[in-house]
């Protein structure tokens, strides 16, 4: 598999000296073409500035990146015309209709919205009933299909797509990704983020990042499996006096509440017993939240 | 050029899908001009004028007519004693007090130098300047008057003035041409300093930057349309200038069009430029604010520049506006062709090329 996107020890810090905030810390990321690459992790852990600084719209404090062979510093001429980018927030203009958007983002990448029509056909086929509408007047998840034609209307080799389901409902969502998976195989290279820990396992490959560091960058079903505990699930009524219970117990070495339901891990060789009534551990796989909690609390 | 053409299409179905841009575009020049010239006057009509007369003889009563009959001023209240017309003046019933001594006709008769008190309320200034100076000519008037009566043959020199260009020195016709000016600037500084910003406001600039249009190819598609608004306010001010005050310019419409052509680009770049700097609307709109104060007081609109002390007609040398409503006058009124305005156009050059090199730089595609 060819590279697409490499990423090495890239840093980015903003502000000066005394109050300097660091976004980004040393990260590596390799991702290949015609693969649906992930980057999980909550608000603020850095995301954001690393798309920016691959769509170059940013320029990296040290350290290397590349988009399709090109430097994002030195070729960033090179790479816009290679990149569809979509930012995390609405960014086309709300007082143009839908097909004028498109018509407009077609022309400036120097593209015609004709000769790439294949590529967005499925998606702008849910649109099309609103092509005369203002792009501000559209739904959510409406604009955000339109803001994928947009970025994918010049034929990019490279799809950088900022949180596009932040804010969208759970049937868009869904939809959303399932257009990600045809992209993905046409041989695009989709480099997506998102806060949303479900989402993970639609990807090939997931970063998981947190306070501008990658915790660990692997396939959801590896990642699943290099899991080093034995993970339990249990429910009480009051699910915070169980956690408060559990956290007595010296048998526990960590617990949390997820969802429902509460996670707990016991120390290698503990008895596996919870001393709280009509509570029962039941074994259950780890989820990708699961993972990103345990690499979090290794920190 | 392809993108070009795409880039200005876009902003010219903006801009008009925006209903209240397209009312500000037109409602502004009509507004301004049937408004401004008529309030923006120096001259003076209705000065509160109280007499206060000690003699109270025919040439008291004959001078006083003619004071009132001039038009400027009005017999705002009749006191006899200098105190009294004081209090008059603190009430704020009157501006000027006109006070004739005793025996004042007995001198004039005689042919001996009499002496009139006028004592003016200077909290306008302006106003006081010119209450004593149109008292100042309506007494010389009757002085002569008195003179030329038989008995009184005294040689009299009367200066008569000749005011070129404007010769019954309307006001108007001096205000105007400076407040189509006014107009054509105002709009065109705030409209282009509004855009750019706005766009990195909406977050369309984050989209648009990473296409790979160029930053002169982005900066003309914003100057271009309002360049061509600015040039269609031109004509509709001019157009009313014409309609409602008969104002037509005495030289060649085209020297003005011309200098507007580069001027607007000028001006045009300087709310780009800005727009550029700006991170949010407001700071853009409180910025061109500002200048354009700064820019319109020392155009020469309301005070001539040359009366300014010295630094102040520095700072003017840098005031594109300045260079415009000059022109505006020399063409309208003295009637100059392109050979008088020269120098004017090639300041306005310098300006266009620095405020819009500044744009293009100061156009950022990526942050740091």
């Amino acid at each position: 598999m060819q590279t697409a996107i490499f990423i090495q020890d890239l840093s980015k810090s903003y502000g000066k000296e005394k109050h300097r905030a660091t976004a980004l810390k040393n990260v590596s990321l390799e991702i290949g073409q015609g693969e649906l690459f992930g980057l999980i992790g909550p608000d603020g852990a850095g995301k954001t500035s690393l798309f920016r600084i691959l769509a170059t719209l940013l320029t990296p404090s040290s350290g290397k990146a590349t988009v399709e062979g090109f430097d994002v510093v030195k070729d960033y001429r090179e790479i816009r015309r290679r990149v569809g980018y979509m930012p995390g927030r609405f960014s086309l203009y709300c007082d143009l209709s839908v097909e004028e958007n498109l018509e407009f983002f077609a022309t400036v990448s120097g593209a015609t919205v004709r000769e790439n029509y294949d590529l967005i056909a499925d998606i702008y086929r849910q649109i099309e009933p609103f092509k005369k509408r203002r792009a501000g007047k559209l739904s959510g998840g409406m604009k955000q299909k339109l803001a994928l034609c947009c970025a994918l209307v010049r034929r990019p080799a490279v799809l950088l797509l900022d949180e596009p389901t932040t804010g969208v409902d759970a049937v868009s969502r869904r939809e959303f990704w399932d257009i990600l998976k045809n992209l993905k195989d046409e041989g695009m290279c989709i480099f997506v983020s998102t806060p949303y820990m479900d989402e993970a396992s639609l990807c090939d490959r997931i970063a998981l990042i947190q306070g501008g560091e990658v915790l660990s960058t692997n396939t959801p079903a590896n990642l699943v499996a290099s899991y080093p505990f034995t993970l339990y699930k249990t429910r009480a009524e009051n699910n915070y006096l169980l956690l408060e219970q559990l956290r007595t117990q010296s048998n526990v070495r960590f617990c949390y509440i997820s969802g429902e339901s509460l996670r707990v891990v016991f120390h290698e060789g503990a008895e596996r017993v919870i001393r709280y009534p009509s509570s029962e551990a039941e074994e259950v796989t780890p989820s990708i939240e699961d993972c990103f909690i345990q690499l979090m609390k290794k920190r | 050029m392809r993108a070009l053409r795409f880039l200005l299409k876009k902003e010219f179905l903006q801009i008009f899908r925006n209903k209240f841009m397209v009312r500000l575009i037109f409602g502004l020049p009509v507004i301004q001009l049937s408004v401004l010239p008529w309030a923006a006057t120096f001259e003076h009509k209705d000065i509160q004028l109280c007499v206060v007369d000690n003699d109270r003889g025919s040439y008291s009563v004959r001078l006083r007519e003619k004071v009132i009959s001039s038009g400027f001023f009005k017999l705002s209240a009749y006191r006899t004693t200098y105190a009294e017309a004081l209090e008059s003046v603190e009430e704020g019933e009157s501006d000027l007090i006109l006070e004739i001594p005793a025996g004042f006709e007995k001198r004039c008769v005689n042919g001996i130098a009499s002496e009139v008190m006028l004592s003016v309320d200077a909290l306008n200034g302006q106003k006081a300047g010119l209450g004593v100076l149109y008292m100042g000519n309506i007494i010389q008037d009757f002085n002569a008057s008195v003179q030329g009566e038989p008995g009184n043959m005294q040689a009299m020199a009367v200066v008569k003035p000749y005011y070129k260009y404007n010769l019954r020195m309307h006001y108007q016709n001096l205000m105007v041409p400076g407040v189509i000016v006014v107009l054509v600037s105002v709009m065109g500084a705030m409209l282009s300093a509004m855009n750019i910003v706005r766009e990195k406001e909406m977050g369309t600039m984050e989209q648009m930057n990473v296409t790979p249009v160029s930053r002169s190819v982005f900066i003309l598609a914003k100057l271009i349309p309002f360049w061509v608004i600015g040039l269609v306010n031109l004509s509709i001010g001019m157009l009313l200038s014409w309609l409602i005050y008969g104002l037509l310019p005495s030289g060649n419409m085209v020297v003005i069009f011309v200098f507007a052509f580069f001027y607007l680009l000028a001006f045009t770049g300087f709310g780009l430029m800005i727009s550029n700097f700006a991170q949010s609307q407001q700071q853009a709109m409180l910025v061109v604010f500002f200048l354009l104060v700064i820019f319109i007081l020392l155009g020469g609109l309301f005070t001539p520049i040359s009366s300014m002390p010295g630094w102040a007609q520095g700072v003017a040398t840098f005031n594109p506006v300045r260079y415009f409503i000059e022109v505006m006058r020399l063409v309208y009124l003295k009637g100059s062709g392109f050979a008088d305005i020269l120098p004017h156009l090639l300041k306005t050059g310098v300006f266009l090329v620095v405020f819009n090199i500044l744009a293009v730089m100061g156009y950022r595609k990526k942050s740091m």
